[in-house]
């Protein structure tokens, strides 16, 4: 970025990708990933780690970015939406919401897929309860919920191979 | 001929205005549609970088588009809110042009390019805009093919169109890119070239998937949040600590020490700051907020009490409707009067409220805004800052080196890019606070998250221009914070409804009044030109004024506190009384549904309450009143759709009944809920029947029903403002809980056949009967009534020890 004003050399670890920021070590993750590596992605809902917006995964575990000073990620793997899938090929789970039409705004969907794709991990064969808990984290307003909960039940039966 | 067009047309009546054919360029890839959007105007601004701005504003054409030859860019001047309108004003568009819908490019409204039509709100887009479009489009098909037979010396029924090609019989083809001429539709619309027949559609009528999802469930940049200038710097408001407070001391010290930041804005009690870094301007703000000093006094009302504040305070008092014919349904005696002594079997009260409700949009309000570099502060707070000594006369320049020199010495003073619900009356109140002219000012509608209403959007504008004006040439970008988000935007009004009726010896209604308090609806910008400005931060400018309570807009426009309060049943009296409240201690403006949100609830909460009276079952009873037969229709499909006749009673288990015609006058909705009580509510399942006329896009229809619906669930169960004398106290998602993945009912949808009626506003229809019927299984499942939202566990325990 160009319009560094102040602040410190630092890296970070992103999506496979060892990046050079200019800020503090106590600037959330959240900013570092929007403003000085232009990935819009991860939004901004709270800033108190109440909605998951900004969810990313730190080490493969979900994590708000929003509330996460720089210096808690050093030497550990950030990875973004933009890291899942590419757009020629989206992650499955970002395939079934779109695929389901599984959105009306959209605006939370970054961190439904963040903590979807870090349940399909851990639990490959979910039943609709498990996936309702594991995305109790994240609101949604436009009460896309069902949507949501029926596409990732279908990237999960995609990722296991039976669809 | 004017006279026959839609409204929106008839004020905007020239073609190219709406309509644009462009050759080349079709092949359906990303570079492709960006190129349609930055000749177009959200692009105005400087504020260019990478896809945000296009993007976030323009929709693309549909998958596996057309492989050369041109598109059409259809500029309608509604707005895509989460709700879909943008794909389904394309489906229209491409339907009556007969071109694939991957040409059809729809462009974001901007002001002086689009057509003005109002705001994106009340569940008219695709009943009105859709209408105008429709003509607009049969017209330019019409010239269009007048052109090319010409071109072939044959009659026009000669040709075939298909995908924009237009066929003569010996072979030869032209199309719409091969003719394109933009004086073709420089004429005002005529309305005389019928559209299609609804039996001749192959587009509309289909669940065409969401032309703007695959970016924003992606995470591409698609947000007014996502706008990321050369030049950009970061904004922050500090707002007062209390409703009224005024700020009587400010030390700036600390917040101007920090790198980068470039200016402190004071003027009066708007207090706010400008930084190079959005990390830095957090910190900048959190020290101004430590150094300034406000006087603080109590000024809102005794949230424990807030019914008696709303039946108590001042008021203008209104009869709404009333009857005044006669009922003919019934044969009764003149309406009006009140029923004859002698048939009175029984008559009944009851009183029912609704607190403050926060629109609480998951993407704070955000808005960027550039002042020209030559644009004097005049009009603006004054900076008490200094500029970056580092180097912003660079970045200044960064700011104007794009495109087209936004910030430069040409094009309007003020640029600015808002997710409002109708840029035209967001200008006008922009130059009404700052005393520009509205040529002055250029509006780009960029998406922002789902507001169902007026939230901060417009407010977050004037900070941003305010902001902007203090730094000319820099764009500079403000997001509110969570807590000013469910703090400060505008909320939907509480109100009070008091419901009466008298009933005959079987429970029928003889008379029924329904009475509301509370404030207006809608505080938009341009509700009230003659007022102050409409806007947060123009009440905090020195001379600042508070914005006024609101009007009531009249039944035949839906109506506001008084919205769906006149009864859909064949009643032999009614009257429709409203106190508007003439103080309004909370900021409200729309909140999706308005009025109709608590009438409705209270209205078939009563109803039920007398069918019970009467021991008669609720399904019955409301079919015994409703002479409409697509009224009848969809209760009867709710009901059969749910097996309300089959069920099965259970300890803690309930069902019930709502329904309305959204205004009166849009889609019909019958809701069954079924709920589990013992003193917390949950909603188990939603079985919802709308009929809505004509429907673009049945899918983007279903999503809309389900997701108001769900949103019903959660203001009904959960949601309510809370507050002190001083201020909102319920300003995070801890103190302001809305529904959760695990809380979610079943919904199930079914969408009555249109039998080829015109389309009806459906965006809000779920509202007002998903709240009713989860008060009436509630009763169903408890036995007690409770009047008072939320359905929380403390409301139904009070109404049990009622």
């Amino acid at each position: 970025m160009d319009n560094e004003r102040g602040g410190a050399p630092a890296t970070v670890l992103v999506n496979g990708q060892c990046r050079a920021v200019n800020t503090e070590p106590d600037t959330a993750l959240l900013y570092v990933l929007r403003n000085h590596l232009g990935l819009k992605g991860t939004r901004f809902g709270c800033g108190l780690g109440l909605c998951g917006a900004c969810l990313v995964l730190v080490d493969g575990q979900p994590a708000y970015s929003c509330d996460l000073p720089l210096w808690a990620v050093r030497d550990k793997e950030v990875t973004t939406v933009e890291g899942l899938g590419t757009p020629r090929l989206p992650h499955p789970v970002t395939r079934a919401l779109i695929a389901g039409q599984a959105a009306q705004c959209g605006y939370c969907l970054s961190g439904v897929i963040i903590a979807a794709t870090a349940l399909l991990k851990r639990n490959p064969d979910p039943s609709d309860t498990e996936v309702r808990a594991a995305l109790d984290g994240n609101l949604c307003r436009c009460g896309s919920h069902n949507r949501i909960v029926r596409a990732v039940l279908a990237a999960a039966a995609e990722l296991r191979g039976e669809a | 001929m004017s006279s026959a067009l839609p409204p929106s047309l008839a004020a905007n009546p020239r073609l190219g205005d709406w309509l644009r054919v462009r050759p080349g360029g079709a092949a359906k890839d990303g570079s492709a549609q960006e190129g349609g959007a930055q000749e177009g105007g959200a692009q105005e601004g400087g504020a260019q970088e990478g896809g945000a701005q296009e993007g976030g504003a323009q929709e693309g054409g549909a998958e596996g588009g057309a492989a050369g030859g041109g598109f059409v860019e259809v500029w309608p001047g509604k707005v895509e809110l989460g709700q879909g309108v943008l794909t389904a004003l394309a489906q229209v568009a491409a339907e009556e042009l007969d071109v694939g819908l991957g040409r059809v490019r729809m462009m974001p409204a901007v002001t002086g390019l689009s057509p003005d039509e109002g705001y994106t709100a009340g569940s008219m887009s695709v009943q009105y805009s859709g209408a105008a479009l429709r003509l607009v489009c049969a017209e330019a098909r019409g010239l269009y093919l007048a052109a090319a037979a010409a071109r072939f010396g044959v009659t026009e029924d000669k040709l075939t169109v298909a995908d924009g090609e237009f066929g003569a019989p010996d072979g030869r083809a032209t199309s719409y890119w091969e003719l394109a001429d933009d004086d073709l539709l420089d004429r005002p619309a005529t309305g005389s070239y019928p559209p299609k027949p609804v039996s001749a559609y192959r587009l509309v009528g289909t669940s065409v998937p969401r032309l703007d999802l695959p970016d924003k469930i992606a995470g591409r940049p698609r947000y007014a949040h996502d706008l990321s200038p050369d030049g950009l710097c970061y904004g922050r408001v500090v707002r007062p600590p209390a409703r009224g407070a005024t700020l009587t001391g400010l030390d700036t010290a600390a917040a101007l020490a920090l790198p980068g930041v470039l200016t402190v804005v004071r003027d009066g009690s708007f207090l706010g700051v400008v930084a190079e870094r959005e990390e830095v301007v957090l910190l900048a703000a959190d020290r101004l907020r430590a150094g300034a000093v406000w006087d603080r006094r109590p000024t809102l009302p005794d949230a424990a009490d807030l019914p008696a504040f709303l039946v108590g305070a001042a008021a203008e008092t209104t009869v709404l409707a009333e009857t005044t014919v006669l009922a003919e349904t019934t044969g009764s005696a003149e309406a009006g009067e009140p029923p004859a002594p002698g048939r009175v079997a029984a008559s009944h009260e009851a009183t029912y409220h609704r607190p403050y409700l926060a629109h609480a949009s998951m993407g704070p309000s955000t808005a960027t805004a550039l002042a020209r570099a030559d644009a004097s502060a005049s009009a603006s707070a004054s900076g008490d800052g200094r500029a970056s000594d580092t180097d912003g006369a660079s970045a200044s320049s960064g700011a104007t080196g794009n495109r087209d020199q936004g910030g430069g010495q040409d094009g309007p003073r003020l640029r600015v890019w808002s997710h409002t619900q109708g840029v035209y009356q967001l200008r006008a109140e922009l130059a009404r606070a700052l005393r520009l002219a509205p040529g002055d000012i250029t509006v780009a509608h960029v998406a922002g998250a789902g507001c169902y209403g007026h939230n901060g959007a417009d407010d977050a504008a004037l900070d941003a221009a305010l902001l902007a004006l203090a730094v000319p040439g820099r764009p500079v970008q403000v997001v509110w914070s969570r807590a000013d988000e469910l703090g400060w935007a505008p909320f939907g009004a509480a109100a009070v409804v008091r419901l009466a009726a008298d009933t005959d010896p079987a429970g029928d209604v003889l008379s029924w009044r329904h009475e509301i308090w509370g404030n207006g609806h809608s505080t938009r910008p341009g509700s009230n030109p003659a007022g102050p400005a409409a806007l947060l931060a123009a009440e905090h400018r020195a001379g600042g004024a508070d914005i006024e309570p609101a009007a009531e807009p009249p039944l035949a426009r839906g109506g506001g506190a008084g919205r769906n309060a006149v009864p859909p049943y064949a009643f032999p009296a009614y009257q429709v009384v409203n106190h508007r409240l003439l103080e309004m201690p909370l900021r409200v403006s729309a909140l999706r549904s308005l009025g109709a949100f608590l009438n409705v609830f209270a209205a078939e909460s009563f109803l039920d309450e007398l069918a019970a009276a009467a021991g008669r079952d609720p399904v019955e009873y409301r079919l015994s009143g409703l002479a409409d037969p697509r009224a009848r229709a969809v209760v009867e499909a709710a009901a059969r759709r749910s097996s309300w006749a089959d069920w099965t009673p259970a300890e803690s288990a309930g069902h019930g009944i709502g329904f309305a015609r959204y205004k009166n006058s849009a889609a019909y909705c019958a809701v069954v809920a079924e709920v589990t009580a013992v003193t917390e509510v949950r909603v188990r399942r939603l079985t919802i029947a709308v009929d809505a006329g004509l429907i673009v896009n049945p899918d983007g229809a279903a999503n809309q029903v389900e997701g108001g619906a769900i949103q019903a669930v959660s203001w009904t169960l959960k949601e309510q403002v809370r507050f002190d004398r001083y201020g909102v106290t319920s300003d995070t998602w801890e103190t302001y809980p809305i529904l959760r993945f695990s809380e979610v009912p079943a919904v199930d949808v079914e969408l009555l056949p249109g039998g080829g009626h015109p389309a009806l506003g459906i965006g809000e229809t779920a509202q007002g009967p998903v709240a009713a019927a989860i008060g009436n299984a509630v009763y169903d499942a408890l036995g007690v009534r409770v009047r008072t939202l939320p359905l929380t566990e403390e409301n139904v325990v009070a109404a049990m020890e009622a």
